[in-house]
């Protein structure tokens, strides 16, 4: 069930109303819907009511600025007009009496020293942080934390972030009603964590970031195989949480993740849209600035103490390709120890099968095709083109030229990108013609 | 997508003299906003002219020509590369800037040509 208020806003947007001012709210909307959010679900406890209240504020925007212009602070309008809003919905809810009050004098407070500007500034990084705690919330489910987070933290239409993930617009509306719910339900309280509660809902926040990052840099599913807004929107919340919580130091661990491996988004794509594999990609093509903002990022967090985390792991290891000219300068031993560490604090298959990766750079095709056998009857890589992909990848090097095809084939069945299929049926094509020529 | 903003400060840029502190305050209070909102991704203030240089292209040939330029009103002082979701979006950001003179002119950086 979505509010009337919701549907006018997608609407507006969605016909993308040709105005200057429409277009103009449109854009302040982005930059304000987030404080905007945070601050009202401060008063009012949860994000439901919140995104409701700002969205009312936002429809009055709609209706009121194309005749009267834009005013000098739209993000203080708007907050006073969600208020107002707010006190009167909570005047009608006779159950919320107590927080009535409250913000009755909230708000008396706000018209009495007459500087919205001051009274939306104050705390509002808190607000934010609270808001993205909330959205990121781990009782909820990844792809619940994931669309909720990009609703009102990024602003995001019901409509763009289905178009993100190929995900029917009526699921994503259904995701974001089903997760404010949840919280409501489970009472979860508007705050920044502190103590040991933190770390853990640090690290669900940083999951969800992460998420966003990986579904626009390697697509799962669909055409593309890179869609670049999901990973800018990710960046940016990234950039934005770095600011907000800076003592983290894993927070700039995966800055620096996701700044490094941006860097390669131009190179990564061919003339025709088909994936270029990261030793194939003109490094001159690489953006140095991203690159530069990334490393800067990585010895923040590893001054603050958190060079062994997982997301600064991870970064060191994208620093080692980054700091590399070419190819065959990768410090390919550096990476290997790089993922041992990584192995040792957070075992997976998908780790051992990177490591396998880099052991195979290191120290022959041979050392790397004995660990990636080992992780063949894997059971959670059973459905993962990679394990075929690296194992063929190895066994051509071997010059095992059949077996290698046969395990490009069965990659390719395995993905469903179809721009990686496409790629790995090159390969096996490849392997084809040198057995030939073998 | 990314934009290149560029402070046209007209006759200031010609001048050594450095903004007032009161200014400079106010623009690093909005510069820290700017950073704050994921925006920024790189910053600059320029030297004046007079310290720069520019070459001239012309076939094979190339000519070095010393600063101060002439064409005051287009001497660019400063920059900002930010990062935003829109055209949009760079100009709302812009019109909050407590500048009170000037021109500020803003260009999409294209993602398609190398770096």
């Amino acid at each position: 069930m979505r509010s009337p208020s919701t549907r006018a806003r997608e609407g507006a947007f969605a016909i993308g109303l040709p105005t200057a001012a429409h277009r103009a709210i449109e854009a302040i909307w982005r930059i304000e819907s987030a404080r905007l959010i945070a601050g009202l679900a401060r008063l009012v406890g949860d994000i439901g009511t919140a995104e409701e209240l700002a969205q009312d504020a936002l429809v009055a925007a709609l209706e009121q600025w194309p005749a009267s212009g834009v005013p000098e602070r739209p993000g203080a309008w708007l907050m006073a007009t969600a208020k107002h809003r707010a006190t009167d919905l909570i005047r009608r809810r006779k159950t919320l009496e107590r927080k009535y009050e409250e913000l009755g004098r909230d708000v008396e407070r706000d018209q009495g020293d007459n500087n919205l500007d001051t009274a939306i500034d104050e705390d509002f990084g808190d607000d934010v942080l609270g808001l993205i705690f909330m959205a990121c919330h781990p009782v909820l489910s990844k792809d619940a934390r994931v669309a909720l987070t990009l609703r009102v933290l990024g602003g995001l239409t019901t409509e763009e972030i289905a178009r993100g993930f190929l995900v029917p617009v009526a699921s994503i509306a259904q995701r974001i009603v089903r997760a404010k719910r949840t919280l409501t339900e489970a009472h979860i309280r508007f705050e920044v964590p502190g103590g040991s509660e933190r770390v853990a809902r640090l690290a669900s926040v940083l999951e969800v970031i992460y998420l966003i990052f990986n579904e626009g840099y390697a697509a799962t599913v669909g055409e593309d195989w890179v869609r670049p807004a999901l990973c800018e929107e990710a960046i940016r919340l990234g950039r934005i949480l770095a600011e907000l919580a800076p003592a983290e130091p894993e927070v700039h661990g995966l800055v620096a993740l996701m700044e490094i491996h941006a860097s390669r988004l131009r190179a990564r794509v061919g003339p025709s849209g088909e994936p270029v594999l990261l030793l194939d990609q003109d490094r001159t093509r690489w953006d140095r600035l991203l690159i530069r903002r990334g490393l800067a990022a990585l010895e923040r967090a590893e001054t603050l103490g958190g060079a062994m985390g997982p997301y600064a792991l991870q970064a060191a290891i994208a620093a080692c390709h980054a700091r590399a000219a070419t190819a065959a300068d990768t410090d390919w031993p550096r990476i290997v120890a790089l993922y041992d560490a990584v192995a040792e604090l957070a075992p997976s298959p998908v780790v051992e099968l990177n490591r396998a990766v880099a052991v195979g750079m290191a120290f022959g095709p041979a050392a790397g095709l004995e660990l990636v056998d080992a992780l063949v009857g894997e059971p959670s890589l059973k459905a993962y083109h990679l394990l075929p992909a690296v194992r063929g990848d190895l066994l051509r090097k071997l010059g095992r030229y059949e077996e290698a095809r046969a395990e490009f084939e069965r990659a390719a069945a395995l993905t469903q990108n179809a721009r990686e299929r496409e790629l790995l049926q090159r390969r096996a094509a490849e392997c084809a013609a040198e057995r030939m020529a073998g | 997508m990314r934009v290149l903003v560029l402070a046209k400060e007209g006759e200031q840029s010609k001048a050594p003299t450095a903004p007032t502190p009161e200014a400079m305050a106010e623009h690093e209070k909005f510069n820290g906003e700017l950073v704050k909102a994921g925006v920024v991704v790189a910053a600059g203030r320029l030297s004046p002219s007079s310290q720069g240089k520019r070459v001239q292209f012309d076939g094979k040939k190339r000519r070095v020509i010393d600063g101060p330029f002439a064409e005051a009103k287009e001497l660019v002082a400063g920059y900002w590369l930010w990062e935003v979701r829109s055209m949009d979006e760079a100009i709302e950001w812009l019109k909050r800037a407590p500048y009170d003179g000037g021109i500020f002119e803003v260009r999409e950086v294209s993602q398609h040509e190398g770096a």
